[in-house]
């Protein structure tokens, strides 16, 4: 019975929508069904895929690419007190600049396309994942830094064997968070910048007809896809090697 | 020695910088993107005509009026839902699934439901902080240690009294960091919805001077004041966590 | 002769630490450092370990000087000190990436029963009780065969029955190694069950008030006259009438 109160919650809001519309009478708002066939439609036309993969295509480029330049800066930074004082000053300005403020400097720079929009979700997950890595590291118990080297470990082996274990549990936090927001991100980046993608699905099927069903099936598509992702993140957050974490100890 | 390098550093990096953005523009003689001293001139002549000001007022106000109402209804609400864990587990699923829908998805039903109007772009930064709150107070909630309200209904406390005495004193820190990103996101979303939804505020100054004559030097003016304006906030809400924490 | 700090001095900024320290340890000793909360006896055992230098004066082991922390000389803090992201096995590992394959397997093996974790190999820090991470710390500390161990109020945090337990443990171990310790402790009675001479500080700027040897022999019996003279002055050394 526990197991299905979620479901009846979710059933519930499913069919509040429903009745909204039916009482309400309005053309323009879709209801639940209409939504479900507008998905149907795209799948039918070949869209449905195309524009998911679009997507992903854009945010698993812009959000890896951070990660392999945010991680190893973070720790950088986080090890190397001078280089912490003369950089962070200038990341926490440059960090609160929304990254669709750079929308027109993407444009100018790559051209309307995939490349000013894996620029966006760059700068979006790029900032956050860097002040994460570092304030992790800063946060490393200096008792295990003393452990290591006292165990005799050279700075690369303290590197792997220490640090990165040490901050792995707040650095997966920070990456789901930051998943988020360059989740968030691409759908902006979608409406202003290009011409694929679920952003501009929503933006084109307003413009292009007010098919208000098809907007909803493509908030659908995103609030889904932004579930699977937060969970598979969630899921790494639950490996044995990365649960405990210095808040619950 | 310590001390001073602390402001030496940064300036020092910050002059870095600069220098080599200017020399990137004469190097590539670029006509488009402005050296540092066309933004400088871009800014100082945009403050000059109090276009500026209005427009950072109008972003203060939309970005104000939204996370309020987000503050408002969010956190008691979260609340109630952490305290009564049946409801929560009713309603826990719709949030998880409506939180990762892009605020600015919303933006075409916003315009059906509030026109082209403030109310569009303050509803989608309503909708960008509630649902953040939301987690935060219930999480909050949930992680009261039960220490603390077994304590607090042994000296005999109502109810309210509990809440106000106990849980909200409990959650505070952990709801002021819920505030402080609530904030970062509703700060992030109102530029995108002030770039497509209305004609006034900083997020409109950027896209309306790249569209009305590649006045590039005002884009990066604009994203400079909207980097400012953000760590002034931040630093705001950090300061609140800390005179939070050493209570 | 083992350890020999020679004339060290120590402070942090204008605050003085430690104040003339001149202390030899033999090879295979126990000895106690015994102090009031915040005196530098921690700071001591950092320089000696080589975390810390001091701002005078130096530490020799067999007539080398310390100049940092070495796998020879291993360091146990409180229990907090095992790495929460490895399992029981990885901890004791931790040190033994230089031997080959074998070896290591045997000392792990070793180790694990020594110090009693037999069944929990694979179980992490979160799922053990403090005693059992402090034994997890030592066993991690005695599989890298050092010479010489470091205790920081090791057994500070554990409940009373536990810490008495360790303390049989851990001079087990002691017997069975004669490895030379040099123990940390604010707790009188611990010191006087344990070492083979106590070491008094004082009060900030610690200096060594007194060194008291303890010649009971192991197993001692804590109703012995002798423990109790022995336990009674150093409470009146300390300036305490051992009376509640």
């Amino acid at each position: 019975m526990r197991r299905l109160v979620p479901f009846l919650g979710v059933a519930l809001a499913v069919f509040a929508w429903h009745l909204a519309v039916v009482m309400t009478g309005t053309r323009l708002v879709p209801s639940p069904w209409a939504a479900v066939r507008a998905i149907g439609e795209l799948a039918q036309k070949g869209l449905l895929l195309k524009y998911i993969v679009a997507s992903l295509f854009r945010v698993t480029w812009g959000y890896f690419l951070a990660l392999l330049l945010a991680i190893p800066f973070g720790i950088a930074l986080g090890t190397w007190r001078r280089g912490e004082l003369a950089v962070n000053p200038l990341i926490q300005v440059l960090r609160p600049i929304s990254p669709l403020a750079w929308i027109p400097i993407a444009i100018l720079w790559f051209g309307v396309g995939d490349l000013s929009a894996v620029f966006l979700i760059f700068l979006a997950s790029f900032f956050p994942l860097t002040v994460t890595a570092m304030q992790a590291v800063h946060n490393i118990e200096t008792i295990h830094l003393s452990a290591g080297t006292n165990f005799g470990l050279s700075r690369p082996q303290l590197l792997v064997r220490v640090i990165l274990p040490a901050i792995l549990p707040q650095l997966v936090v920070g990456m789901r968070l930051a998943l988020g927001v360059a989740w968030l991100v691409v759908v902006a980046a979608e409406m202003i910048a290009v011409n694929s993608g679920l952003g501009f699905l929503i933006v084109d099927a307003r413009n292009a007809g007010d098919r208000y069903d098809l907007v909803v099936a493509g908030m659908i598509l995103i609030g889904a896809i932004g579930v699977v992702l937060d969970l598979l993140m969630r899921r790494l957050e639950t490996l044995d090697f990365v649960r405990w974490g210095y808040a619950s100890e | 020695m310590k001390s001073v390098e602390r402001y030496l550093l940064p300036v020092l990096t910050a002059m870095v910088l600069i220098a080599l953005w200017h020399l990137a523009v004469i190097a590539t003689g670029t006509n488009i993107f402005p050296s540092p001293a066309a933004v400088a001139k871009g800014i100082f002549h945009l403050a000059e005509k109090s276009l500026l000001w209005s427009y950072i007022g109008d972003s203060i106000m939309r970005v104000v009026f939204g996370y309020g109402a987000a503050v408002i209804l969010g956190i008691p609400l979260g609340i109630l839902l952490g305290w009564y864990p049946a409801l929560g587990r009713l309603v826990n699923p719709v949030i998880q699934m409506l939180r990762p829908i892009s605020p600015l998805a919303w933006m075409p039903l916003a315009v059906i439901w509030f026109g082209v109007s403030n109310v569009a772009p303050i509803f989608l930064i309503f909708l960008a902080s509630l649902f953040p709150l939301l987690v935060a107070a219930m999480d909050g909630v949930r992680n009261v240690p039960p220490m603390f309200l077994q304590a607090g209904r042994n000296f005999g406390l109502s109810v309210p009294q509990l809440m106000r005495r106990v849980v909200f004193p409990a959650i505070l820190p952990r709801l002021l960091v819920g505030l402080r990103i609530a904030f970062g996101i509703a700060w992030l979303v109102l530029v995108a919805a002030e770039m497509i939804a209305v004609d006034s505020g900083l997020g409109y100054l950027i896209i309306d001077s790249r569209n009305a004559g590649k006045r590039y030097d005002l884009v990066v003016g604009g994203m400079l004041l909207i980097g400012i304006i953000g760590l002034a906030f931040d630093t705001m809400f950090r300061r609140a966590e800390r005179l939070a924490r050493a209570e | 002769m083992k350890v020999r700090f020679s004339n060290i001095n120590h402070h942090f900024g204008s605050t003085r630490v430690l104040d003339r320290i001149d202390l030899d340890v033999k090879e295979g000793e126990f000895v106690c450092i015994l102090g009031p909360s915040g005196c530098g006896k921690s700071t001591l055992l950092n320089i000696v370990g080589g975390f810390v230098k001091p701002s005078e004066g130096e530490v020799r082991i067999d007539d080398e000087p310390v100049t940092g922390p070495d796998p020879r000389r291993i360091f146990v803090f409180q229990e907090r000190g095992v790495f929460p992201w490895l399992d029981v096995e990885q901890n004791i590992s931790f040190g033994l990436f230089k031997l080959p394959e074998g070896e290591q397997r045997r000392r792990i093996d070793h180790y694990v029963q020594m110090v009693g974790l037999k069944g929990f190999e694979h179980a992490y820090p979160r799922e053990l009780s403090g005693g059992m991470k402090q034994r997890l710390e030592v066993a991690r500390a005695l599989a890298v065969n050092p010479d010489v161990l470091y205790l920081d109020e090791p057994f500070g945090a554990l409940d009373s029955i536990t810490r008495l337990q360790m303390r049989r443990e851990l001079l087990r171990i002691w017997e069975a190694e004669r490895k030379t310790i040099l123990f940390v402790t604010h707790d009188i009675e611990e010191s006087v069950q344990l070492a083979d001479r106590v070491v008094v500080m004082s009060q900030r700027p610690a200096r060594i008030q007194k060194i008291v040897p303890i010649d009971i022999p192991h197993p001692r019996d804590l109703s012995d006259p002798r423990y109790i003279a022995l336990r009674d002055s150093i409470f009146g050394e300390i300036g305490l009438a051992h009376q509640v």
